[in-house]
């Protein structure tokens, strides 16, 4: 099977419906395997017990962004091949974005309560997140104010691509500005400065938390290319009753 | 294991991220039983899809 064959919509259908049931059990087990790393990892000399907030912080936050950079992959196949399938993947990954997002946001800010004193700082990083939060909601309410989905498609696509320009703003807050958010510790240029007792429970957390993503992502895009049928087979209903 | 003095901020990352989670994979799948009951109630109409195929197959 080629990419090709994978962009048609039935054979994506045919292909999700079997993968799927896998996806979502390897998903399950990899979260349960990291739980259990992540609540039997030592506290930090420093932050003590609370460092097991980073365990969801922090896969998140790496998600609220590569979600992004998924929608804006999906924005080019929108706007150069005008393939139906890559505005269902960049509508149905919003969402899903948005909630990463707004975990990163809050998890963040219970860290933060008893680590820096402080819920919200505006610095930097804690503000070009919450543009990227506010990026996501505005892009859902464009799919959902324009009800022909070819129509919002390339709108969206437009205001992707623009808000892709915050994810280096994001990346690179921490040493562009000074802020209260402590710089990179694991996507570093000398490797990870992280401990292994926590470096390990941290990237099975993220690869659990990427699987999630893939399972719900294809799930959403089958309901996604379902709704899009419902709408074609009802307008063919209503154009056979007016014949 | 003990959370120590900040275990109320632990606990309320866990759980908030497992009601999040928990809400989006109710919010796909009631989606999808939504989506195949509007299908079957074309297919009992009598619309086919342009295929030939019934709306009700998703293959």
């Amino acid at each position: 099977m080629t990419l090709t064959d994978l962009a048609n919509p039935t054979r994506f259908l045919t292909l999700t419906g079997r993968l799927l049931p896998w996806l979502a059990a390897s998903t399950a087990l990899l979260l349960l395997i990291g739980l259990y790393q992540s609540a039997v990892a030592p506290d930090d000399y420093q932050q003590g017990a609370t460092v097991k907030i980073m365990f969801i912080h922090v896969p998140n936050a790496w998600l609220s962004m590569f979600v992004w950079g998924v929608m804006s992959l999906a924005a080019l196949g929108t706007l150069v091949w005008r393939h139906p399938l890559a505005d269902v993947a960049a509508k149905t990954a919003a969402p899903i974005g948005a909630s990463f997002t707004f975990l990163a946001l809050v998890t963040g800010s219970l860290w933060g309560r008893p680590m820096w004193g402080t819920y919200w700082e505006w610095d930097a990083r804690l503000t070009s997140v919450l543009i990227l939060f506010l990026m996501y909601l505005g892009l859902i309410a464009l799919w959902r104010a324009v009800e022909d989905p070819s129509r919002a498609a390339r709108a969206a696509a437009i205001l992707t691509l623009v808000g892709a320009i915050n994810l280096p703003i994001i990346k690179f807050s921490v040493d562009w500005w000074n802020t209260l958010h402590q710089p990179a510790s694991v996507m570093r240029i000398g490797g990870p400065s992280l401990d292994r007792a926590f470096l390990i429970p941290l990237l099975l957390m993220a690869l659990a938390f990427s699987l999630l993503f893939l399972t719900l992502h294809l799930a959403a895009m089958r309901n996604e290319i379902l709704r899009r049928r419902v709408r074609a087979l009802q307008m063919m209903q209503a154009s056979q009753r007016s014949a | 294991m003990s959370l120590g003095p900040y275990a109320s901020f632990i606990l309320t990352s866990y759980a908030l991220a497992t009601v999040v989670v928990l809400i989006l994979i109710a919010w796909i799948a009631i989606d999808y039983r939504h989506q195949k009951e509007r299908l079957r109630e074309l297919d009992a109409a009598g619309i086919v899809r342009r295929s030939g195929r019934s709306a009700v197959d998703i293959r």
